[in-house]
């Protein structure tokens, strides 16, 4: 008999995957219960990446829609430490600067507190600052009502008030109308609206907004202003910040202090982005667990199946036949459990930005980046029980039935 | 087809499982490897089978020196050339008797819808082509064993080795077994039986028996050469059937 030379043949790589599955397929349970740590692990990663890309597109969505054009223009304090004031004239300079396309200015009425009734003791005042307000404030900050109207030239004249959000809340207003009345420094005003909360000047909801003619002539208003709302066109908004000091309180530059509230907003998504770091550190343990758990699977898998591993001997499987078969069930199994934690986390993210209203955003980055994790964890756990199955000598294996 | 020269193996811990056995099985035979528990039957099996290496001496089957051979050639070696059944039949539980016999040829390099033809030929040759969609748990132990023959001869090996094919069966199914062990040596197949039972044993042309990891007795023994010149010179097999035939007549 001539021996030719002899080649071991190569698997099909679909008899590679179907072979792969094997020990899926007959003990579906176990397989299905270590996919899901796998699976655990990677939405939760998936889900703390969305929520938080989506809470950014919100910020995002909040911050084109409010414009990042708003800069506002405060008293600081003198150099002697007290409290510095705006001049009278100060709203209609920055009115003059070019660019700058609103302005309204708000004055603070310090000795005005504002009761629901003359029956509430003076002491439980609720937090609520009156401001004298000019008719542009609305534009201006982009504030909506929720209900009533907002001043206009007549009711600034006489007592007429516009709530904030928590205000009201604080009053127990629900709406705007002739017979709700509330008692401002001791004199009934008619509450004509009630605003939604102003995302760029959260200081606008505890308040109590009067026309600023009412408030001189009723409350002693010293027509000083406390705020400078100002808008500027967006390509000159670093520029007007700059000279918007000097213009405002051009004897004393130094105690003016301007501020851009939509800088605000994303230092406070900064604070929750700590948050969300150890929440991914969270979901990596627990996707290492994950892996551990698909580890300790294919461990007792090569235990349990020694006979087939020898059966597959004895038709002709060469070692690394039998360790590729071994780490194609690892690579399947957390793989299964990758995809499905992907979509998992998918589904969670979509779950809660819709619960608060956001975009619903899932990185592809996220996803794609999370089933790669998972087949690096699937290979490495994989990698020792696969050694030890292509180890096993086909008369050992044999034995062991 | 099989020549073992001087084969001995020596386990760790010192037991000599094989001491020295020298035997030659030619192309076509039919031979009992007879011997009680602890003879070193199955460590002959495992040399037979290339599944283990010898601790010393020459090993050829199917014109291969095996010590030459790599790990790998001998995984294609046993995939071409070698079926294996086995007394625990070995079947895989979740998956039909088409796809058990299929995988007999998973190592060969076919293709599937290939595989899968020639599976349904091997399970009509042992008479369960009624039976390809069933799982081995829907099976009696003989027609899992049957199953398990097909998978040994799907891809048409010219050895097969038989490890007591019918120790788990009772008589009828392991008659069953034994003709269709019969019937591929007809057709050519060398077959080599491990087995205890000498009953079964006594129906096979040759027997070789062992006792304490050595031969003591071969039926064929006398002169081997002259056995291997008669086979030459009138083509053995018709002869060897006629035997068996003989002795199954009373």
């Amino acid at each position: 008999m001539t021996a030719a030379v002899l080649h071991p043949a190569r698997m099909w790589p679909g008899d590679l995957l179907k072979v792969g599955a094997v020990g899926l397929r007959t003990r579906p349970l176990r397989a299905t219960l270590s996919a899901l740590g796998i699976a655990i692990g990677i939405a939760a990663m998936v889900a703390v990446v969305g929520i938080s890309a989506s809470s950014r597109a919100d910020l995002d969505r909040t911050l084109d829609a409010l414009g990042t054009n708003l800069l506002t223009v405060g008293p600081g304090r003198t150099m002697f430490g007290a409290d510095a004031q705006l001049p009278e004239e100060s709203e209609a300079m920055v009115g003059r600067i070019g660019p700058v396309t609103a302005v309204a200015a708000v004055g603070r009425v310090s000795s005005a507190r504002v009761y629901r009734t003359r029956l509430i003791p003076a002491a439980q005042s609720g937090g609520i600052t009156t401001f004298a307000a000019r008719i542009p404030l609305l534009a201006t900050v982009g504030a909506t009502l929720r209900s009533g109207t907002w001043l206009n030239d007549a009711t600034a004249r006489y007592p007429a008030v516009v709530l904030g959000a928590s205000a009201a809340n604080r009053l127990g207003i629900g709406h705007a109308g002739p017979d709700v009345r509330v008692l401002i420094g001791g004199v009934y005003f008619t509450v004509v609206g009630i605003l939604e909360p102003v995302a760029l000047a959260p200081e606008l909801d505890p308040a109590a907004l009067i026309g600023w003619a009412a408030a001189q002539s009723t409350l002693r208003f010293d027509g000083h202003p406390t705020t400078i709302y100002t808008r500027a066109a967006e390509a000159q908004v670093e520029a007007v910040r700059d000279v918007l000091g000097a213009t405002a309180n051009p004897r004393s530059p130094n105690e003016v202090e301007v501020s851009r509230p939509s800088d605000a907003l994303p230092a406070k998504r900064a604070a929750g982005e700590a948050f969300t770091g150890l929440l991914l550190g969270l979901g990596a343990v627990a996707l290492l667990v994950g892996g551990v758990g698909v580890a300790n699977t294919m461990v007792i898998s090569v235990l349990e199946r020694r006979a087939e591993i020898g059966l597959r001997r004895s038709l002709g499987a060469t070692r690394g036949q039998i360790r590729i078969q071994f780490l194609a069930e690892s690579l399947l199994l957390s793989a299964l459990g990758g995809v499905g934690g992907a979509l998992l986390g998918a589904a969670v993210t979509a779950g809660y930005a819709m619960y608060q209203d956001w975009p619903p955003v899932t990185p592809a980055v996220a996803l794609f980046g999370g089933v790669a994790a998972t087949l690096v964890i699937g290979g490495l756990a994989g990698l020792y029980p696969a050694l030890r199955a292509a180890r096993l000598s086909p008369t050992e294996a044999l034995a062991a039935t | 087809m099989i020549s073992l020269t001087e084969v001995r193996k020596e386990y760790p811990g010192g037991v000599v499982a094989l001491d020295g056995v020298s035997l030659e099985i030619g192309g076509g035979e039919l031979v009992a490897i007879v011997g009680p528990s602890g003879s070193g039957k199955s460590t002959m099996l495992n040399m037979l089978g290339t599944l283990d290496r010898p601790t010393s001496g020459g090993v050829r089957i199917a014109g291969y020196d095996t010590a030459r051979l790599s790990d790998a050639q001998l995984s294609a070696l046993r995939a071409r050339r070698i079926g294996f059944v086995f007394q625990q039949f070995h079947l895989s539980p979740g998956v039909s008797a088409l796809e058990n016999v299929a995988d007999g040829l998973l190592y060969c390099g076919r293709r599937p819808a290939e595989r899968r033809r020639r599976a349904t030929a091997a399970l009509e040759r042992v008479g369960l082509g009624h039976r390809v969609r069933h799982r081995p748990s829907e099976l009696s132990g003989g027609e899992r064993q049957r199953v398990a023959l097909a998978r040994a001869v799907v891809g048409d090996p010219p050895l097969l080795l038989a490890d007591e094919p019918t120790g788990s069966l009772d008589s009828a199914a392991g008659a069953g077994v034994m003709d269709l062990l019969l019937d591929l040596h007809a057709a050519g197949t060398t077959v080599v039986l491990i087995t205890h039972d000498r009953e079964i044993a006594e129906r096979l042309p040759r027997r070789v028996h062992m006792r304490d990891g050595r031969m003591v007795q071969d039926s064929a023994a006398p002169p081997l050469a002259a056995v291997n010149a008669r086979r030459a010179l009138a083509g053995d097999r018709g002869g060897s059937t006629a035997i068996a035939n003989e002795r199954q007549a009373p």
